[in-house]
């Protein structure tokens, strides 16, 4: 039971870990006027360090991580994130190196920072890379930014920015925070962009288009080219959400097929380990015309070395402090090195392969149970539907989940895409082997046989897991966020 | 077949008639029209092996100048503070380090219990009661604010201090023009704020103000009374504090302040050139409901056994989609992990005595600076860990010069101005090494220039 005590909990008056260095200077007194002055010291643990190092290391213990186990989370690519990066990410050249050294004396961090941007623009097809958003969020905040600034340059006040209805919640709280407004698309019959609805609402007053491809659901849009014509024809830009780029490398290009931005996903595509929640990195590439209004700092090749410029009229500012998140610069360079042009496009394929083998697997296990929302091959992740699963066997999508648990097994993504019904988006990537993929689909068709004897044992699942199903609207309704101190 | 994928030729073959396709190729080709095809490889160097990449990169860090390489006064938002061994053990363990973001409770208590902890903290350092679990770094956390403003009355003004750090200036200024408010600055005067600008700058439209503590150039604002000034506005009260000093200066929650956001590096971060590090965001009750990003809330489950979820997330993008509190999902977990751990390793005493000798050390080196030749303080206001100098040298020349002896004496500011930061990791020897490298480049930059007149 201990374990669930919280830090706090566990100090006492009078422990300690840190000894501060002494103190070798003459003391002075009265350098801090009092009415300055903190009067009680924050009730941060008292604690020793063999204490601290068991409570995290116990609670490290309480979390499911990808190291331990397949995570075929949808929308998230989940694949193995090399320990080399971690290595050369901590190298003190890269880990010690303050943000506002002078570039002269940064050279290395700079040319690493120039590579990475022309790997990431041929990947793309986009000629102009800024690694400085944080987060595929942040990038795409910097994208919608940049459709303001290159409409307003030419003297042109748009409002509308069109996502589709299978688009990742981000693409709408973005539009809302750079003060524009979303226009859905419908979604037709095969799991793509309605053209008609697309063409009914691309008019003049339209900014952006903001489409993931392949979506959501893991269908490469076939209308591509059409799409693309249609948001170009009414003046407005096309930005490709990175987040679903695992699928396509070396086979094609948001550039090639009429992107202008597009953010990459640093943690999902190139390996930046996810954290539990960040570091993250969402880098943007973009074309000649959006080049222009690009955040600053930018890297550039200077009398036979890099320098960081400043220099930039037209740009929109900058979207953070210093260089961005570097270290995750560090790690997916190493990755793209490690792989080069081939090993990226095998990682593509073999991603894609490897969904549709566990999809055909699942349809072996489950026949109608769980069919797949639309389409007959997917990219690299599809989403199945867990309606008739639901009708049948009295098991909701989110039973499902929870009973995985007890397998051993992260969940997939559960009810997003919003469209589907009891949705499942499954994404195994591309470094899990044919025979984890076989036991992920057996463990499911098992979960569904024991539903048909009794579906009390899904509806009640987890058993096994440190803690059962918590009341998550209790935490909403009574929030209690920090630990009470006496 | 790379190393990280498994593939055999026979899998290959199972695998592609399980699926009723007759090749890779078929796969995508039947799905990705002809027309956008790339059609050939990459034009990217070959893979490497792992040695031969350890290598590479080994050389590419060979080529900068670390905190390691030289005696370091930079600081500016980003300080050399000693990371202890356990965050970095910590931090590496692949429980914290591989997973996603907790969206199963069930197996993520871990992280879940990490982000509570880490609230708590926050919570205690700013003296505010409610902390989200992350954002991304301090300017942007900045931006957040003003956004968070804009939702909570509607105004149309921002203003700040010029005292802010320059990238929140300006990265405020960015975000403000999507959310279409406009910045207004205020000027510094004789180190900081000047009172009477402020007071006459916020007024009915002020959606909120920004002030830094301690400033830009190092010095403690009276945030107090600058607070006070906008107390009869609709103004949302911001700053942007320095959370290693909160163990001696005035949190905000007793200054009058809304909003505390900051840059998190300097607790158990490493500098990186410039990241991953965290960004911390902690306000008043009032503004719970309309915080950006996760926050860990405690539950029970269904045997009544405590734990820990994901809360309040009708505030998130998922769910509120357009009418979300704030786009952020992926923010710094794993950071905010080496937060936490390194405040409970730092404790409650540890975070004052820390203070104090930052305090300390700080004076003496002001004080030895500025009884050099050519140097004088740029402001008299009190300092803790950072301060600001006047040289009558080109200060760009006097840095190299300084570098050249293998110390860096900080950044330069417009009109050869010079900001020290001082951090634990510099004893008393390297601020007498300072003082002496400083003194000689002054000196002999003044001397070139009088020999060039």
């Amino acid at each position: 039971m201990s374990d669930t005590l919280t830090i706090f909990e566990k100090g006492r008056e009078g422990r300690r870990a840190f000894v501060a260095p002494e103190l070798d200077v003459p003391e002075k007194e009265g350098l801090l006027p009092e009415r300055f002055r903190r009067t009680e010291p924050p009730r941060l643990p008292e604690i020793s360090e063999p204490e601290i190092v068991r409570h995290y290391v116990n609670l490290s213990k309480r979390n499911f991580d990808l190291d331990s186990g397949f995570y075929p989370l949808g929308s998230c690519t989940m694949k193995h994130n090399p320990r080399l990066h971690e290595r050369v990410a901590a190298l003190p050249g890269f880990a010690r190196l303050h943000p506002l050294q002078a570039p002269e004396r940064a050279q290395g961090a700079l040319e690493l920072m120039w590579n990475l941007e022309r790997a990431l623009s041929e990947v793309s097809g986009l000629p102009h890379v800024s690694l400085q958003p944080s987060a595929g969020s942040h990038g795409e905040l910097a994208g919608v930014l940049l459709t303001r600034a290159y409409h307003e340059d030419r003297g042109q006040t748009r409002h509308k920015v069109l996502t589709p209805d299978t688009a990742h919640g981000t693409n709408p709280a973005t539009v809302t925070m750079a003060g524009l407004e979303v226009v859905k698309v419908g979604t037709n019959a095969d799991g793509g962009v309605d053209l008609d609805d697309l063409r009914a609402k691309a008019d003049e007053d339209v900014a952006l288009l903001m489409l993931t491809n392949p979506n959501t659901l893991g269908l490469f849009d076939p209308n591509i080219e059409e799409i693309a014509k249609i948001v170009h024809d009414v003046g407005a830009i096309l930005y490709y959400d990175g987040a679903n780029l695992n699928a396509v490398m070396g086979r094609t290009r948001p550039g090639d097929m009429g992107f202008d931005i597009v953010h990459f996903n640093l943690h999902k595509t190139f390996t930046q380990p996810h954290g539990g929640g960040g570091p993250g990195s969402g880098p943007i590439a973009v074309s000649d015309r959006i080049q222009p209004y690009l955040m600053v700092p930018r890297v550039v090749r200077r009398d036979g070395g890099f320098d960081l410029d400043e220099d930039a009229p037209k740009a929109i500012g900058r979207l953070r402090g210093f260089q961005g998140n570097f270290g995750t610069f560090v790690r997916s360079y190493a990755y793209i090195r490690s792989l080069g042009a081939e090993g990226l496009q095998d990682a593509s394929e073999v991603a894609v392969l490897n969904a549709n083998y566990l999809l055909a697997r699942l349809r072996q296990e489950c026949g109608d149970l769980l069919p797949v929302a639309f389409g007959e091959l997917c990219m690299h992740e599809f989403c199945l539907s867990g309606a008739p699963m639901k009708r049948e066997l009295q098991i909701k999508t989110l039973d499902l989940a929870k009973r995985l648990l007890d397998h051993g097994f992260h969940p997939p993504t559960v009810y997003f895409p919003l469209l589907v019904d009891e949705a499942l988006l499954v994404e195994p990537t591309e470094t899990e082997t044919k025979e984890t993929l076989d036991e992920f689909a057996e463990a499911v068709g098992k979960i569904l046989a024991e539903a048909r004897e009794d579906p009390e044992v899904a509806r009640n699942a987890p058993y096994d897991t440190p803690v059962r199903r918590l009341d998550e609207a209790g935490a909403a309704k009574r929030p209690v966020i920090r630990q009470p101190l006496p | 077949m790379s190393r990280y994928t498994a593939v055999t030729p026979d899998d290959l073959r199972e695998m592609l008639a399980t699926i009723g396709v007759g090749s890779i190729d078929e796969l995508f080709d039947r799905q990705i029209p002809a027309g956008v095809r790339l059609g050939r490889r990459f034009d990217l160097p070959a893979g490497m092996p792992e040695q031969a990449v350890y290598e590479h990169l080994r050389d590419l860090a060979g080529q900068n100048t670390s905190t390691e390489d030289e005696v370091t006064f930079l600081g500016a938002g980003m300080y050399d503070t000693y990371v202890p061994a356990i965050v970095d053990m910590l931090m590496e363990r692949s429980e914290f380090l591989t997973p996603y973001t907790p969206y199963q409770p069930e197996i993520s208590q871990g992280g879940l219990q990490v982000m509570f902890e880490y609230q708590t903290a926050i919570s205690e350092l700013t003296a505010l009661p409610v902390s989200n679990a992350s954002v991304y770094e301090g300017p942007s956390a900045v931006g957040a604010a003003g956004y968070l403003a804009k939702l909570a009355n509607g105004r149309s003004k921002l203003v700040a201090s010029a005292g802010l750090h320059p990238h929140s200036r300006e990265t405020l200024r960015t975000m403000a023009t999507g959310y279409d408010m406009e910045v207004v600055e205020v000027p510094l005067r004789d180190g900081v704020t000047a009172a009477d600008a402020w007071a006459s700058a916020i007024d009915a439209d002020t959606s909120a103000v920004f002030v830094q503590q301690p400033n830009f150039l190092g010095a403690v604002e009276d945030v107090e009374a600058l607070m006070t000034a906008a107390k009869d506005s609709p103004a949302v009260c911001v700053a942007q504090v320095d959370p290693l000093t909160l163990g001696i200066l005035k949190p905000p929650g007793e200054c009058g302040v809304d909003v505390a956001v900051g840059e998190g590096q300097q607790l158990g971060n490493r500098l990186d050139y410039g990241g991953p590090s965290f960004g911390f965001f902690a306000a008043t009750e009032a503004y719970l409901r309309r915080m950006p990003g996760r926050i860990a809330g405690e539950t029970r489950d269904v045997d009544g056994k405590r734990g820990f979820v994901l809360t309040l997330q009708t505030r998130e993008q998922h769910i509120r989609r357009e009418k979300a509190t704030s786009n952020i999902c992926t923010a710094q977990a794993l950071n905010a992990l080496g937060g936490v751990v390194y405040l409970s390793w730092l404790g409650r005493r540890g975070i004052v005595e820390l203070g104090e000798l930052l305090l300390q050390r700080t004076a003496y080196a002001r004080e030895a600076l500025t009884a050099l030749d050519g140097v004088e303080a740029l402001h008299e206001q009190p300092v803790v860990r950072e301060f600001a100098l006047k040289l009558d040298a080109p200060v760009e020349r006097v840095i190299a010069r300084c570098q050249e002896q293998g110390v860096n004496p900080g950044l330069a500011l417009d009109d050869d101005g010079l900001l020290v930061a001082l951090s634990e990791r510099r004893p008393r020897a390297d601020i007498d090494r300072l003082a002496d490298v400083l003194g000689t480049a002054v000196a002999a930059e003044r001397r070139r220039v009088e020999v060039s007149a």
